[in-house]
C-alpha cells in the first residue's frame, strides 16, 4: 500500500466523492487532516490564507465565502461551537445525504480544522430527525474517531425537526441553544451566529469537505477545476425527466445542459429548475448558462443549492411552479406576516392559474403580491419562493397567456416530474 | 441618514404605524407594514420616531446609516 504521501501525489484530481468511507480506508487513501498539535496563531492565520486564497464559497445555497465567515467567527470569544449542517431541507437535493453516508470523515475533518483555526471546542453535527442512515453512518464515523484519537475537538450528534427551514443557519443555531427551530431577525448578517455568549460557526456538510480536500491538496488544487472567479467542484443532485437521477460532481461553470445530460434526459428539455425550490426555472435559451454564482445571477437565476430538475415536455410547468409555491408555504416557519399570509395567497394564484381558473385580476394581484413579499421575512424563505414564481411567469409566458384565457395546457392534470417528502401538503393541488 | 427597519418576527399587524407615519410606511393586504426603503426626510424623523415608540410589539426601530446604499 502506497504510503498517504503517494496516495494524494497519484491521485491529484480534487473530487468530494469517491473515497473511501472507514477511517482505516479515509486516512490510507488521503492522509491525516492537517490538523495542528497546537494551534498556535501563526498556524490560524496561515490556515486562514489558504482558505481565502482557495476562494471556496460556501456550498448550502447563500453562497457566502468561507473566508470571510472563519474571520467573523475568529473575532468572537473562543471556546464556541462548529455546527456541521447536514439538514438539507431542499426536496430534490441528495448530495449532503450522500456526502455524509460515503464521506463522513471528510465532512468531520473539515469541521475539526474550523474548530482548530477558531478555538472552538465542540463540533455539533446535524441530521433531521426521522434520516436514521444518515444518523447511523456519522455516529459509526464518530465512535471510529474516538477509538483512533482522530477528533482532538470532541463532535457530538444532534437530532433536530426535518422541516425545511430548520437547516437556515440562524435557526439551527437557535434549535441547538434553545430546541426552537425558528430563524432570527439579522439585519446585519455581518454579526456572526451564537450560542450562549459563545460563536457559532455554521458550515453545509459539502463546505466543510471542501475545506478538508483543500487544507490536504493546498488552494491551487482546488482552483484548478471551476472559474477564476467562482473556482472548485459543486455536488448537483440531477432529477425529473431524466434516466439515471442521482447526484454528480461537476466543475463551478459547466453549462447547465451539460449537466443536465449527466443524467440522460428522457427527451428534449422543456426547462431546467436550477438551486432548489428557492431556485429559479430557466429557459432553453439559457441552457448554455455556465453553473456559476453570477452567470446565473445574471439570467434571474442563483447557485442555490447544488439542485438541477429537467422538466419533460409532458408535464405542465405553472402546475409544477404552484405545487412548489403551495410546499413553499406549507414550510414557513410561522412567524413573518408577509410569509404566513403572503405564500399561501401566492400559492392559491398560482394554483388557480394553472387550473385555467384565473379571475381577471389574477396576473396583476399575483404580481403585486410577489413585490410585497419579497424581502419581507426575517429569512429568505419567503425570497426564494418569490423568485421561483417569477421566474415560472417568465419562463412558462406562453403557458401563462393560454391559461389565463381559460385554456390549460393537457398536462395540467398530470402527475408531478417534482419530488416532495410525504404529505407534504394538507390537500393535494 | 435615517432608516426605517421592520423585526417581521415582532411585526402582530396593529398597524399603528401606517397611521403615525402614512408617507413612509403602507400596509398590506393582511395589515403588515410596508415601508417603502427610502431615506427618511428629515420633516418626517419625529414621526419616525413616536410610530417606533407607540408600536405595541416594538417591532420598529430607527437605524442611522451613513452610506448612501
Amino acid at each position: 500500500m502506497p504510503s498517504a504521501g503517494d496516495t494524494l501525489a497519484t491521485t491529484a484530481r480534487y473530487r468530494l466523492l469517491g473515497h473511501p468511507a472507514d477511517l482505516a480506508g479515509h486516512l490510507a487513501a488521503l492522509g491525516p487532516a492537517p490538523l495542528p498539535s497546537n494551534a498556535s496563531r501563526g498556524w490560524r492565520e496561515a490556515f486562514s490564507a489558504m482558505l481565502e486564497a482557495s476562494g471556496l464559497a460556501g456550498r448550502g445555497g447563500a453562497g457566502f465565502p468561507a473566508a470571510i465567515k472563519l474571520a467573523l467567527a475568529q473575532n468572537g470569544r473562543p471556546g464556541g461551537t462548529i455546527v456541521v449542517n447536514g439538514m438539507e431541507g431542499e426536496p430534490a437535493s441528495d448530495k449532503d445525504k450522500l456526502l455524509l453516508i460515503r464521506s463522513p470523515h471528510l465532512v468531520l475533518d473539515g469541521a475539526q480544522l474550523l474548530a482548530a483555526a477558531t478555538g472552538s471546542r465542540r463540533v455539533t453535527v446535524c441530521v433531521p430527525e426521522g434520516r436514521e442512515q444518515v444518523a447511523t453512518a456519522m455516529q459509526s464515523a464518530m465512535e471510529e474517531r474516538v477509538a483512533m484519537r482522530s477528533a482532538p475537538t470532541p463532535e457530538v450528534l444532534v437530532r433536530p425537526p426535518d422541516r425545511f427551514v430548520a437547516g437556515e443557519e440562524s435557526a439551527l443555531v437557535r434549535w441547538v441553544e434553545t430546541g426552537q427551530s425558528l430563524p432570527s431577525f439579522r439585519p446585519d448578517k455581518g454579526i456572526a451566529l451564537r450560542i450562549g455568549r459563545h460563536g457559532a460557526l455554521v458550515h453545509n456538510a459539502e463546505t466543510l469537505a471542501h475545506v478538508a480536500m483543500i487544507a490536504r491538496t493546498g488552494p491551487e488544487e482546488f482552483r484548478s477545476s471551476g472559474l477564476a472567479e467562482d473556482p472548485g467542484t459543486s455536488l448537483i443532485t440531477i432529477s425529473g425527466a431524466v434516466v439515471h437521477p442521482g447526484v454528480v460532481e461537476v466543475e463551478r461553470g459547466t453549462p447547465l445542459i451539460d449537466i443536465a445530460r449527466r443524467a440522460a434526459p428522457s427527451g428534449e428539455p422543456q426547462a431546467l429548475l436550477v438551486g432548489g425550490y428557492g431556485g429559479a426555472w430557466v429557459d432553453p435559451a439559457d441552457f448554455d448558462t455556465p453553473y456559476a454564482s453570477l452567470s446565473l445571477r445574471a439570467i434571474g437565476a442563483t447557485a442555490g443549492v447544488g439542485i438541477v430538475i429537467v422538466l419533460g415536455q409532458n408535464a405542465c410547468g405553472l402546475m409544477e411552479s404552484a405545487r412548489i409555491a403551495s410546499y413553499m408555504a406549507g414550510q414557513s416557519a410561522g412567524q413573518c406576516g408577509p410569509c404566513v399570509y403572503g405564500l399561501p395567497a401566492i400559492a392559491d394564484d398560482m394554483i388557480r392559474l394553472a387550473r385555467g381558473e384565473a379571475d381577471p385580476g389574477l396576473l396583476v394581484r399575483l404580481q403585486r403580491r410577489l413585490s410585497e413579499v419579497e424581502g419581507r421575512g426575517a429569512c429568505r424563505h419567503p425570497d426564494g419562493a418569490v423568485n421561483l414564481v417569477r421566474s415560472a411567469l417568465q419562463v412558462f409566458s406562453t403557458e401563462v397567456r393560454a391559461h389565463v384565457s381559460g385554456t390549460p395546457c393537457a398536462h395540467w392534470s398530470r402527475s408531478t416530474q417534482l419530488r416532495f417528502p410525504a404529505g407534504a401538503w394538507g390537500a393535494r393541488p | 441618514m435615517i432608516r426605517i427597519l421592520v423585526d417581521p418576527v415582532a411585526c402582530d399587524a396593529y398597524g399603528y404605524c401606517a397611521e403615525l407615519l402614512p408617507e413612509s410606511i403602507a400596509l398590506d393586504e393582511w395589515g403588515y407594514p410596508v415601508v417603502d426603503g427610502t431615506p427618511l426626510p428629515p420633516e418626517l424623523v419625529s414621526a419616525a420616531r413616536r410610530a417606533a415608540r407607540d408600536c405595541p410589539r416594538r417591532a420598529i426601530t430607527l437605524r442611522e446609516r451613513k452610506s448612501s446604499h
